[in-house]
């Protein structure tokens, strides 16, 4: 029997494996190269970029612990990379700040309510790579109820606060050239400042992502004394981001969040996530499962994870419907609507592509 | 032995060896500055981001809250920046002469017979030189000016009008009118409008350089010899009139290199505006830094203005400081 010539071909194949294998000793990925990865696995701690002061999004509250959707996706990610959600490190920037933070590699990734738009995204402009979206948010105008303004035209001729290097700010500009609306803008480099000066009086409407102007009113001394105009001025998709340079890192992010989408859709919670794993070991037919849950397949190592990082991911931080209700939805004093963060078969648009 | 005979070789001749080693060091210090050059241009390009001018003529497309020359959404960025740079020079402009003037007269109230004047004065400049400007700056704006009334509860003295968005001054109108602030639609209109946000930038800076400015004012006066007072009461002179003729004069000399520095830090110190949402070069610059990601080019221009802004005023005192030394006879 002569041997295959094809048999031979695997040959350089199984040496490079080999000494790959050798090369990423530290991370348990096997094939995966990932400089920030294995930063991540040696220093055993996520830095995670938030804003820090949006109750809702990410807070820091008064017994020290960060609470909030950004916070959640921090979580979640530390969850998945290091299997221990309570491995975060956060860091507060301002709107102005982030992009420096991340480029320079201060922080690992942000999750602080950043739209994605093309000049962030191109290697041209802020070369950042974005996640899948976590919140579809659109911008708008809030207003306190004595003015009695209605609409946008009514702010004709008055000072509006926006916070700068935002996106809101340059919406603010083109929505009122477009309507030829006269306005004076206010600039602050803080949310902070913005809102303060807002909260004083010296400007009759205040501007930001609709989400963004609810948690903040939710923290005013008489949040019913401030209304948000119907309109929506922009699309302000909030997408988590990592650095453009290193797209295993990047996928690893991206998968750890869409795991948050296709857990909900699955029906798999916090509560439930042990007994479904259990169910997955028991039943060789429920094939979907067995690979989403890490139970066969290898999902988790072609991203350079844990096996069972979707398990644990879920474990720590719940669905992100979960996540959504605890958070800004009704289980939050924001009692934000799903609306457009519904899953994309309950006619929203969170939707997680097949983890096959 | 001839005088000729003894040639001093040219690697002893003193008119000839500093010349060498001057090329020779002009010559590396041209090749490091080259080297480091090449290389950052070499990274710059591989990073892709090597110095480009042509956004500045694109247009801006963001508003600016005041300007002094006309300016909207759809000029280029360049035109922003000038618009920045204008609201800076008016800011620092105004704040050398408010605090020179509220310095001087501290400085000389520190010397004053009246014994409250000058207790005030020694009580002013140690509260307002110990507590960080930003402090004072968010004070100002966000405790008092913030405060103040609107609409028809605003203050108001003939000509002039301090509300919550700003101070409005009577002042000519078209026609050569004189025109004093009035209320439409519940807003004040006059012809000379202060934003609330300079006024509250000018007087924080103005205080804050103020205290700075009476010290050295305070330690020039301190270093006109006492004989010089005492000539001057024995010549029956008032003591504004000594300061003013006699002793002012001779303090000069040693008050205005110390102003120069004091100068120089309210002009850097503008650019704390953008914690009081006054839209000055910086606060302008973040802005364009934020929507075209050139960072490199906004730093640069940012560094080169206020340098050259410094490099004036400095120019300007060393002009001022030649006029009031003493002329040796």
């Amino acid at each position: 029997m002569q041997p295959s010539p094809r048999w031979l071909l695997t040959l350089p194949l199984l040496l490079a494996f080999t000494l790959s294998g050798c090369a990423d000793e530290s991370g348990s990925g096997g094939g995966v190269q990932s400089i920030k990865l294995s930063t991540i696995r040696g220093r055993d701690k996520l830095v995670c970029g938030v804003d820090g002061k949006l109750p809702g999004f990410s807070f820091l509250g008064p017994d020290g612990t960060y609470s909030g959707l950004d916070a959640d996706t921090c979580r979640a990610v530390a969850a998945a990379v290091l299997g221990d959600p309570a491995k975060v490190e956060y860091r507060d920037l301002n709107s102005s700040e982030r992009f420096a933070a991340l480029a320079s590699g201060e922080v690992d990734m942000l999750a602080r309510n950043t739209t994605m738009t093309l000049s962030r995204d191109s290697a041209g402009g802020n070369g950042i790579s974005f996640g899948p979206t976590t919140f579809y948010d659109g911008q708008g105008v809030m207003v306190p109820v004595a003015s009695g303004a209605q609409t946008l035209k009514d702010l004709d001729g008055k000072p509006i606060c926006v916070e700068s290097g935002t996106t809101t700010e340059l919406n603010l500009a083109d929505r009122m050239r477009e309507q030829g609306i006269a306005y004076t803008p206010l600039k602050f480099q803080t949310g902070d400042q913005t809102y303060a000066a807002y909260l004083g009086g010296r400007c009759v409407a205040v501007t930001s992502d609709r989400s963004q102007l609810a948690a903040k009113r939710s923290s005013f001394p008489k949040p019913d004394e401030h209304i948000l105009l119907p309109e929506v001025m922009s699309k302000e998709p909030l997408t988590p981001a990592s650095v453009n340079g290193d797209p295993a890192w990047a996928d690893a992010m991206r998968w750890a969040v869409f795991a948050l989408f296709q857990a909900e859709e699955l029906g798999i919670t916090k509560a439930n996530v042990a007994a479904k794993v259990a169910e997955a070991k028991a039943n060789k037919n429920l094939a979907d499962l067995r690979r989403f849950l890490g139970v066969e397949g290898d999902f988790g190592k072609q991203l350079g994870l844990p096996a069972d990082f979707v398990p644990k991911t879920i474990a720590a931080v719940g669905n992100y419907g979960e996540i959504f209700e605890r958070n800004v939805g009704s289980g939050s004093p924001l009692k934000l609507e799903r609306a457009e963060n519904r899953l994309w078969n309950q006619g929203g648009l969170i939707y997680s592509p097949p983890f096959r | 032995m001839s005088a000729t005979l003894e040639r001093i070789p040219w690697w002893r001749d003193r008119r000839v060896v500093p010349w060498i080693v001057q090329a020779v060091v002009g010559l590396a210090l041209l090749l490091v500055i080259t080297l480091l050059v090449g290389n950052l241009v070499r990274n710059l390009t591989a990073a892709g981001l090597l110095l480009s001018w042509r956004w500045l003529g694109q247009p801006a497309s963001f508003d600016v809250a005041e300007s002094l020359i006309p300016f909207d959404a759809s000029m280029p960025y360049w035109r922003a920046l000038l618009v920045g740079l204008v609201n800076s020079l008016r800011v620092i402009l105004v704040g050398l002469v408010g605090a020179t003037l509220l310095g001087t007269a501290m400085g000389m109230a520190s010397f004053s017979g009246n014994g409250l004047l000058r207790r005030l004065a020694r009580v002013y400049v140690e509260l307002i030189r110990n507590i960080p400007l930003l402090l004072q700056l968010l004070f100002w704006y966000f405790v008092v000016f913030l405060a103040l009334p609107n609409g028809t509860a605003a203050f108001q003295l003939p000509g002039i009008v301090l509300s919550k968005s700003g101070l409005y001054l009577a002042w000519f109108a078209q026609g050569l009118s004189w025109q004093g602030p009035e209320l439409v639609n519940g807003v004040w209109q006059a012809p000379l409008r202060l934003s609330v946000e300079f006024t509250a930038l000018l007087t924080g800076l103005i205080t804050y350089t103020g205290a700075f400015v009476a010290e050295v004012v305070r330690g020039g006066i301190a270093s006109v010899p006492k004989g010089q007072w005492e000539a001057a009461t024995s010549l029956g002179l008032h003591w504004s009139a000594s300061m003013r003729s006699v002793v002012l004069p001779q303090a000069l000399r040693v008050i205005v290199p110390g102003l120069n520095s004091q100068y120089i830090s309210l002009a850097k110190n503008s650019s704390l505006a953008v914690a009081v949402g006054y839209v000055d070069l910086y606060s302008v610059s973040e802005t364009t830094l934020n929507q075209t990601g050139r960072a490199l080019e906004v730093f640069l221009l940012l560094l080169g203005s206020y340098l050259i802004i410094d490099l004036l005023i400095s120019a300007v005192m060393n002009g001022v400081n030649q006029l009031v030394q003493i002329r040796e006879r």
